[in-house]
């Protein structure tokens, strides 16, 4: 067994007191107008740019000191690359990325340097994140010796130290990845990410390439790690009940658009987005006594961000969608009667519940199947009451 | 060794007379490192028109069993012995073209991830139709027809024109739905689901499930469902099989296992999952340490290294004898039944909320 559970006393005699609590009134990062497009070349025998992906399309949201913001969406919704934009690892296109005050969207390599160390990533994929030529100590003291910071003590200690906080032997400090599981690499990238001790941790679907009772340790460990150090999360998963379990906030992405971000308790109880609506009714409950709620369906796939729907994005696949959906694009604002901080982006909300009293199947092949079913035990019925 | 060639008790049923019955399967593969026993005497019964969900982790050996059932393994570094009967046919020792004529017309499979298993080359039309053809004898124009038919009762909108594409011109959702148009089109008995809903996304995964129920009850077909999210075998199976290290460790109906789960192994994953309704201050239940190599498992039960409980059972048991998973509904532990109970109710059940 070369894993151990982390113990909080060893996470808190380790790390100083959480820091910048006072400043929770503003934000610690704020995003606005946020886009990405990744041009796409074609043309013979010049290459010309002959359109785009808009991956991301304009994003506002603020992350505050100690929190955890969730990002959900499905595959395509762009929410890696809204990660990646907050690291600067891809170029934002347009908009500004605020943190503590100063824009960064623009910021030059040698601006960017001292920043950096506070904002850090942890990725999805375990065997690709870590340097197979590196021991585990030289990758989790990389980011010490590119700051040129020598803690007391020296830097091997300070790994080992950081080994114990994430449940790993001390003594594998001079092992290479390939002698870990998948679920003890994860927590190297997460020794990795709090070496430095950030400010901001953007988590790029940590959790989702492990094993279900891997991804529980490392949930845990990813919370006491945010509890104990005080350290704000960006939480990009596609799992719902993930993101509502580590996150204080969350955001719902359609196609490069927030569509509805609220604090957790009313985006999982009073939704009003029809898209976040259908996404809590397509979750399967593990609870088969659960209150059988009623479905909705949609039809289709997430359309292609190369050409999305005018208006309102998500109105090709909407059961409420009129000709406004199609001319207008709703805007984020707050709706009447929700919470401070709840903003919606739809014409036609919603009831702030996830109870409904009827189903909506969208997809044509379901509802054929469905009332050939009804049709076919009806006919049994009425058979039966004739014989 | 003589624990581990100790057989398992049959399920509930006489198994003989049941659709598809799997005795005492051992599935070993020959590796540069030693044997990998990847199936280690499992046996389980399916009746027509019900699910079976099948789960596990990775290399718990839930898609080895599929693949020796439909004789996809790679015969010279696998060794299987036991017995595999569907509707009273030995598919174990059968022959090659035995196994042919029943591969995609008596039972077919739908495998995860769909962009690998279609064929790039070929038109989704005429993948859908080959196995038409060759098991019916159809001619090109019938198995065409077919193929339309087919794509249009999964949901592929004007599937007339859409038969002509290729699979690479499909989105996810539409290939998984094409792969289930191709693997019911001769109305298989059995359909075997590897995990046919993981690489898609939570919507697309709702209107996949919902298919295959009511496609189900339209063909009548014995459906196995491998997967590791319970969530979905809540939704879609009737009798769940949990497996560990190669070996059944749990069997019952959905509602025993979910709702009254006996093995440590089964509360640990239901511990591990947060729900959309549980309590987010509570923290996760995770399962200490991670699954075993099957090159050398551990002696006695397999999960015992990870098992909280050993220090109930009396002796050192857990570490030298291999539970036996009694028949019907049962768990393969060491725990007195009075003990699984008082632990559950106890400890586990309040933590699940």
């Amino acid at each position: 067994m070369t894993e151990k559970s982390t113990t909080p006393t060893a996470v808190a005699a380790t790390v100083p007191e959480p820091r910048d609590a006072a400043e929770s009134g503003t934000p610690l990062m704020s995003v606005r107008g946020l886009k990405k497009h990744f041009p796409i070349k074609g043309g013979f025998p010049i290459k010309r740019t002959v359109g785009a992906v808009k991956a991301v399309d304009g994003l506002d949201f603020d992350v505050f000191a100690g929190e955890s913001l969730g990002l959900v969406g499905e595959s395509g919704c762009g929410k890696s690359t809204t990660g990646r934009l907050l690291t600067r690892l891809h170029e934002p296109s347009a908009g500004t990325i605020s943190y503590r005050g100063k824009d960064i969207s623009k910021a030059n390599r040698r601006q960017m340097a001292p920043i950096r160390s506070e904002i850090q990533m942890i990725f999805q994929d375990p065997y690709a994140s870590l340097n197979p030529r590196q021991t585990v100590g030289k990758i989790i003291s990389g980011p010490m010796e590119i700051n040129d910071i020598d803690p007391p003590g020296g830097r091997e200690a300070r790994v080992r130290e950081l080994l114990e906080i994430v449940g790993l032997n001390p003594e594998h400090y001079n092992r290479f990845p390939h002698e870990f599981s998948g679920g003890q690499r994860q927590r190297i990238g997460v020794a990795r990410a709090v070496a430095l001790q950030p400010k901001l941790i953007i988590a790029d679907e940590p959790v989702s390439a492990l094993d279900v009772s891997i991804q529980a340790q490392v949930v845990n460990l990813l919370q006491e790690v945010q509890r104990e150090m005080g350290i704000a999360f960006v939480f990009i998963a596609h799992d719902l009940a993930v993101v509502r379990h580590f996150s204080q906030r969350v955001a719902v992405m359609y196609l490069g658009k927030i569509v509805e971000i609220a604090d957790r308790d009313s985006l999982y109880t009073r939704p009003r987005h029809p898209y976040t609506h259908a996404l809590l009714s397509a979750v399967p409950d593990a609870d088969i006594d659960a209150d059988k709620k009623e479905r909705i369906r949609l039809e289709g796939d997430v359309p292609s961000p190369i050409s999305p729907p005018s208006g309102c994005r998500f109105r090709t696949r909407c059961w409420k969608a009129q000709d406004k959906c199609a001319t207008e694009e709703p805007p984020l604002v707050h709706i009447e009667g929700n919470r401070q901080g709840h903003l919606t982006a739809c014409h036609f909300p919603e009831d702030p519940t996830v109870e409904r009293d009827k189903e909506i199947v969208m997809d044509p092949a379901l509802a054929a199947l469905e009332e050939a079913h009804q049709a076919a035990a009806e006919g049994q019925e009425t058979g039966k009451s004739q014989g | 060794m003589t624990t581990l060639t100790k057989t398992e008790g049959s399920p509930a049923t006489t198994g003989s007379d049941s659709f598809l019955s799997v005795r005492d399967l051992f599935v070993h593969f020959t590796t540069e490192d030693g044997i990998v026993k990847a199936v280690d005497g499992l046996s389980f019964d399916l009746e027509r028109g019900q699910t079976l969900g099948i789960v596990g982790e990775s290399g718990s050996g839930k898609s080895v069993t599929n693949l020796s059932i439909l004789g996809l393994h790679n015969k010279k570094s696998t060794s299987i012995d036991g017995e595999i009967l569907l509707d009273g046919k030995e598919l174990v020792n059968a022959t090659e073209s035995e196994m042919e004529r029943l591969r995609g017309n008596k039972m077919a499979m739908i495998f995860q991830d769909s962009l690998t298993a279609l064929s790039p080359y070929y038109t989704v039309g005429r993948q859908i139709s080959e196995p038409f053809r060759k098991h019916t004898g159809a001619s090109k124009k019938e198995a065409r027809d077919r193929a339309i038919e087919m794509l249009t009762k999964v949901g592929i909108p004007h599937a007339k024109q859409r038969v002509d594409d290729y699979p690479h011109q499909f989105s996810g959702g539409m290939r998984q739905r094409a792969m289930i148009a191709m693997s019911l089109v001769c109305n298989p008995s059995l359909l075997i689901a590897d995990e046919p809903t993981t690489a898609l996304d939570v919507t697309v995964q709702a209107q996949i499930l919902d298919l295959l129920k009511d496609l189900q009850q339209e063909f009548g077909s014995a459906i196995v469902m491998i997967t590791h999210d319970l969530g979905v075998v809540a939704n879609m199976a009737d009798d769940i099989l949990v497996m560990y290290a190669g070996r059944a460790v749990e069997r019952g109906s959905v509602r025993e296992v979910l709702k009254a789960p006996q093995h440590p192994y089964t509360w640990g994953l239901l511990g591990s999952m947060p729900r959309l309704s549980g309590d987010v201050d509570e923290p996760l239940l995770p399962i200490p340490g991670s699954p075993p190599s099957l090159l050398n498992p551990p002696t006695g039960c397999a999960f015992h290294p990870r098992c909280a409980f050993t220090d109930k059972v009396p002796g050192d048991a857990c570490a030298t004898e291999r539970p036996v998973l009694p028949t019907g509904r049962a768990a393969a532990c060491h725990l007195s039944a009075e003990q699984k109970q008082q632990v559950y109710i106890e400890t586990i059940q309040p933590r699940l909320g």
